[in-house]
């Protein structure tokens, strides 16, 4: 029944369930979202007119922001600079799928699967070990890194796509974001669950996650865009375990002789999140608008 | 007889034993987060704490200095005051402001539905998402009569000569503040978006029968409640942002910046650990830093729990 309500809204109709709508508010709000959002979406403009300068436009000074004559030069450059890599192009791709999927897959399963005992069991030790999850998102990252590396040589992943992925598992966020949202849910209706003999995992899996899709997708997107963003680092020496991120980024460092390139590459560095980022947030539904949620 | 057998099962229920193993599927649940958490996050950071108190150049074993690099800190390093001024600033403008605007503008976007939704949420998570944010404030801010702003201010007559803006000492603050509020739709906001989704539509129309007037009211009496648990997390994530800001200041200003006007804790750490390789240093600004969000952190939940009372 409600699932039905929620498909028939249109996109654009601002929800019945709104009350207390004056005109003049609206105006308001909407009159300084959009002079905001000229501002915020700046950047989103230069990077898809930069691709489609021709070289000249490029380098034109004083710069412009808008192209005069859009081309898809850059990317043909790119594509013949693909051809030249080291390895070959494909395994960069193919370990940036590796590391981004198997990064934010795992992060957002591990995460939650620790978030919802945090949140709704009762059990020695609960505060003082969501206390050090809290706490350690505090300590800079910078100085972390050095004993990081000496654990990752020490537990021999040193070299591996583990190296990249296992410590995103355990990132603090993810876990403080998913018990946060996992916290709202009204105990009765785990209760009910548990009367009918289901199992904590079972109830995690068909009754809690369903409940938090808005929370994991947003934590998807966090972690997507981490983890893709990724150029190895240190912890990964061998040319044909790098990431997209790298390679790209080797081909940008030619200078102004691959102007043209770099700019397509930083289009598709940011296409790709934000592609992630539509899909997701399109299917941030209204989750707690049924029924059985109400206490 | 009955009731002391109940006595018994009453007091083998309180001991630890008994509710370790009762809660163990809890504890199965949290094994793999843990376990991970213990290795790459407790870990480290224990080291970290340890090698404050050492002197490590990343080269030779580290040797025990005690609390020198402490007192080295607070006593000795003239930069490390101005960083902390600067960091407290950046930290007491931006964060609450920064805060109050993922906020609102999760707030505004949660009037629409759908694609429409998704799409304005893009928009103003922009320069959170793509990576070239400072390339942008780079054009704006170029030093010469062809940067826009400069451009913009020489059109209008308000000034009559081109600033070399990140250069001049007393505009890095500021324009480093103006930077960081338009990065400021980061984590929190989209958190905000995704609360604001999961707030019981009831809850609103009940308020309205209760003579909650506008949508002022409703924020502060229906939503706001409802969505504490986010916005203690946009609160921890707000402070662990605001305190460690020092990708911008290194981008628009560099490192160190002039005069150190743009210099922040974390800048300080940077120069420590990876430019003059003093591991040990570079790890007792981090606690110091960590101590002072931890504070900060007790204070603002504080403030957080009174929301709608």
């Amino acid at each position: 029944m409600a699932e039905a309500n929620l498909q028939k809204r249109k996109f654009f109709k601002l929800k019945p369930t709104k009350l207390n709508r004056s005109r003049a508010g609206n105006g308001l709000l909407f009159g300084l979202m959009i002079i905001c959002g000229l501002f915020m979406v700046l950047p989103l403009v230069m990077i898809v007119n930069n691709a489609l300068k021709p070289l000249d436009e490029l380098f034109q000074f004083p710069p412009k922001i808008f192209v005069r004559n859009p081309t898809l030069e850059s990317f043909s450059d790119l594509f013949v600079l693909m051809n030249d890599t080291w390895v070959p192009f494909s395994r960069y791709i193919l370990n940036t799928l590796i590391i981004t999927i198997g990064g934010t897959v795992g992060h957002v399963l591990v995460a939650s699967l620790a978030a919802y005992p945090l949140a709704k069991h009762d059990f020695p030790g609960k505060k003082t070990l969501f206390r050090m999850v809290v706490l350690s998102m505090m300590f800079s990252w910078t100085v972390t890194q050095i004993p990081n590396y000496m654990i990752i040589s020490w537990l021999h992943i040193n070299n591996t796509y583990a190296a990249l992925i296992l410590p995103a598992w355990q990132f603090g966020m993810g876990l403080y974001l998913m018990k946060q949202f996992m916290e709202q849910l009204p105990d009765s209706l785990m209760e009910s669950a548990r009367l009918d003999g289901a199992s904590e995992y079972s109830i995690f899996f068909k009754i809690v996650m369903p409940n938090v899709k808005p929370a994991w997708l947003t934590l998807a997107i966090f972690q997507f865009q981490q983890m893709w963003g990724n150029t190895g680092g240190m912890f990964l020496r061998n040319e044909e375990l790098k990431p997209l991120q790298y390679a790209l980024q080797q081909i940008t460092a030619g200078g102004a002789a691959r102007a043209g390139a770099s700019a397509a590459v930083t289009f598709i560095i940011a296409a790709i999140p934000i592609t992630f980022f539509l899909v997701c947030q399109s299917n941030i539904l209204e989750t707690m608008t049924t029924s059985g949620m109400k206490e | 007889m009955a009731t002391k057998e109940a006595l018994e099962l009453a007091r083998k229920q309180k001991t630890l034993g008994y509710r370790l193993k009762q809660n163990r599927a809890s504890y199965v649940m949290m094994a793999p987060y843990f376990i991970l958490f213990f290795f790459f996050t407790v870990a480290p950071v224990v080291i970290s704490i340890g090698l404050s108190f050492t002197y490590f150049n990343m080269l030779e074993a580290p040797t025990f200095v005690g609390w020198e690099n402490y007192v080295r800190l607070i006593l000795e390093d003239d930069i490390f005051m101005v960083a902390l001024k600067n960091t407290m600033l950046f930290a007491v403008i931006t964060g609450p402001i920064s805060y109050f605007l993922c906020l609102l503008f999760a707030w505004i976007i949660n009037e629409f539905n759908g694609k429409l939704r998704a799409f304005l949420t893009l928009i103003f998570y922009a320069p959170s998402i793509v990576g070239n944010a400072y390339l942008v404030w780079n054009i704006i801010l170029t030093g010469d009569r062809y940067g826009l702003l400069n451009g913009l201010l020489l059109r209008l007559d308000i000034i009559n000569e081109a600033k070399v803006w990140m250069k001049t000492e007393e505009y890095i603050l500021p324009i480093l503040i103006v930077v960081q509020l338009w990065l400021s739709l980061g984590t929190g906001f989209l958190a905000f978006i995704a609360g604001l989704q999961t707030v019981d539509r009831s809850l609103y129309e009940a308020a309205a029968i209760d003579g909650v007037k506008n949508r002022w009211q409703e924020l502060y009496y229906v939503t706001l409640p409802a969505m504490k648990p986010q916005l203690m997390f946009g609160a921890v994530m707000q402070i662990t942002q605001s305190f460690a800001i020092a990708d911008i200041s290194i981008n628009l200003a560099g490192n160190p910046s002039v005069n150190y006007a743009g210099a922040t804790v974390v800048t300080h750490l940077l120069d420590y650990g990876s430019t003059k390789f003093e591991m040990g240093y570079a790890s007792a600004i981090a606690t110091v830093l960590f101590l002072l969000m931890v504070g900060t952190n007790k204070f603002v939940q504080k403030i957080l729990r009174r929301v709608g009372e």
